[in-house]
């Protein structure tokens, strides 16, 4: 297990100190309480899913499995009907109650921080995106209702409400207050996901030069960046929906040194903005949770049209739903479909990926199925790998499905 | 004004209807709970940070803290900030305890009807 930011001969479980994390020219300023307060969330966080989802799972084990079946002479059904059984339990409701306050805690932290010298963040993005071709909005551009109907992970505004001309308060709380969420496995820059990425690339696609790479749904760059910076022959593109979180990261990436990359306001249901086989490498990161049914199928046709012949799309998410894997894991996986304001979340992580992916033209045999764990700098850091808590579905632990064309 | 946008707009509500996990009241006294629980490890944190900032420059000694004996009038005024500081708290307790041991307790708008009422 981890001892992150701790001298060896003092034992220590947990996330590390926030003032560990990177910063960068748009990062938002925080004071000393500001850090508390994020320190108290992230330790919440884990206090919740070490200390007190293992009362839930004595509770499922048993009251809420056995009391079923007892009442109604079977086993429980499904995810769906686990979870209505569970929330008749105190033990459930109340470890709910606290992981929902908590990260309605987490927002409103981060988003004081974020409003509060949201003016001087706007200035400081402006002054390193102004003119720069690398940064394109489309103002025009429809926001659809899967993004605009429920703020995802109860982010109010989501990433792409801005509250005026130039405005990257969104991208900044985004950015900055993650950690409470991911506790630190996501490392220094919020970037575990892309190194984990490019090292699974790397292996097992070690002679793969691509030049012209695209990540879809890429926010402010958290997973982009690692991959422009492993392959800096290749330019990176970021399309997303969201003006605040692409000013945002045209100006982080400019700021940590990153060049080879750009940002563009798009929806990847609709990149026509691009022709047919611009790109050698297509990439999400826990990014399809965040769909529809018809946007994800629209995004994997986008994906097959822009593929180069020799290309790979991958998509990085947390694990499928599975006929072997136990009720109550499925249950707490699908929790965050209904009390965290991911609506997709529950269905998405059922469907049949590879029929989606041949469905769009990709050729079955030519479908790639992996796994990966954030990649961070283990001296500061938990590193997921070796991390034995399971905060369900938050983990920095993913599944990789993808295809060459 | 960027303060007082953070204060009006911070703990803005995400679209999406809240779900309830508890009875409404009660989680949202829970709710009000953890928010202050969170401003008190805030709180906490800021005091040990100073204890070591004065430690560094030489002011104290943290184990000075530990050893500290306030001498008698201290004493006194700390025991009474205390014993404020519970009955500040735990006021609701005391008036509820009042109520009970009252033969009868009338209620304002009772006592509106009756004084207010026409002869």
């Amino acid at each position: 297990m981890t001892r992150p930011n701790a001298p060896e001969q003092m034992p220590y479980e947990g996330p590390p100190d926030y003032r560990v994390v990177g910063r960068h020219a748009v990062f938002p300023q925080t004071d000393h309480d500001e850090i508390e307060r994020i320190n108290f969330l992230a330790q919440m966080n884990r206090h919740l899913s070490t200390r007190v989802v293992p009362g839930v799972r004595a509770a499922y084990d048993n009251r809420i499995a056995p009391g079923f079946e007892k009442a109604n002479g079977r086993a429980l059904a499904d995810r769906h009907e686990a979870r209505r059984a569970s929330l008749q339990d105190p033990a459930f409701t109340l470890w709910s109650a606290l992981r929902r306050m908590t990260m309605e805690q987490r927002q409103q932290a981060g988003r004081w921080t974020a409003i509060r010298q949201r003016e001087a963040l706007a200035e400081k993005a402006a002054a390193l995106t102004e003119g720069d071709t690398r940064l394109r909005l489309d103002p025009s551009l429809p926001i659809p209702r899967y993004v605009s109907a429920v703020d995802h992970h109860c982010m109010p505004g989501s990433y792409h409400s801005e509250y005026f001309p130039g405005d990257v308060t969104n991208g900044a709380n985004y950015d900055h207050a993650g950690f409470v969420t991911t506790a630190g496995l996501l490392g220094k820059y919020s970037d575990g996901g892309g190194h984990a990425v490019v090292k699974w690339v790397q292996r097992n696609f070690p002679d793969f030069k691509p030049q012209a790479i695209l990540e879809i749904g890429g926010t402010v760059g958290h997973s982009s960046l690692p991959i422009a910076i492993a392959y800096p022959e290749a330019h990176m593109t970021v399309a997303d929906l969201g003006a605040p979180v692409l000013r945002y990261g045209l100006a982080r990436a400019k700021s940590l040194g990153v060049d080879n990359i750009s940002f563009v306001q798009a929806s990847g249901e609709d990149l026509s903005i691009f022709p047919d086989a611009s790109f050698d490498w297509i990439q999400t990161t826990m990014f399809l949770h965040e769909l529809s049914n018809s946007a994800l199928d629209n995004i994997m046709r986008e994906t097959r049209r822009l593929l180069k012949p020799g290309g790979i799309v991958l998509h990085v998410e947390q694990p499928q739903f599975t006929p072997d894997m136990p009720l109550f894991e499925q249950v707490m996986r699908d929790w965050d479909a209904f009390y965290n304001n991911e609506p997709f979340w529950s269905r998405m992580h059922e469907l049949d990926l590879d029929q989606h992916m041949v469905d769009a033209g990709f050729d079955r045999e030519k479908l790639i199925h992996g796994g990966v764990t954030g990649v961070v700098d283990r001296d500061l850091f938990p590193d997921a790998a070796e991390d034995d808590t399971e905060d369900y579905g938050r983990k920095a632990a993913w599944h990789v499905i993808g295809a060459t064309v | 004004m960027s303060v007082n946008d953070a204060i009006a707009q911070a703990g803005a509500k995400a679209a999406g209807k809240r779900p309830y996990f508890l009875d409404e009241e009660v989680e949202t006294v829970l709710a009000i709970t953890m928010a202050t629980v969170q401003e008190l490890a805030v709180s906490r944190q800021r005091i040990d940070t100073l204890e070591r900032l004065l430690e560094d420059k030489g002011v104290l000694k943290r184990q000075e803290i530990e050893t500290f004996t306030p001498d008698p009038a201290a004493a006194i005024e700390r025991a009474l900030s205390n014993q404020e500081l519970i009955a500040r708290i735990l006021r609701i307790v005391q008036q509820r305890n009042e109520a009970a041991d009252l033969a009868s307790d009338v209620a304002s708008e009772e006592v509106g009807n009756e004084i207010g009422s026409r002869p």
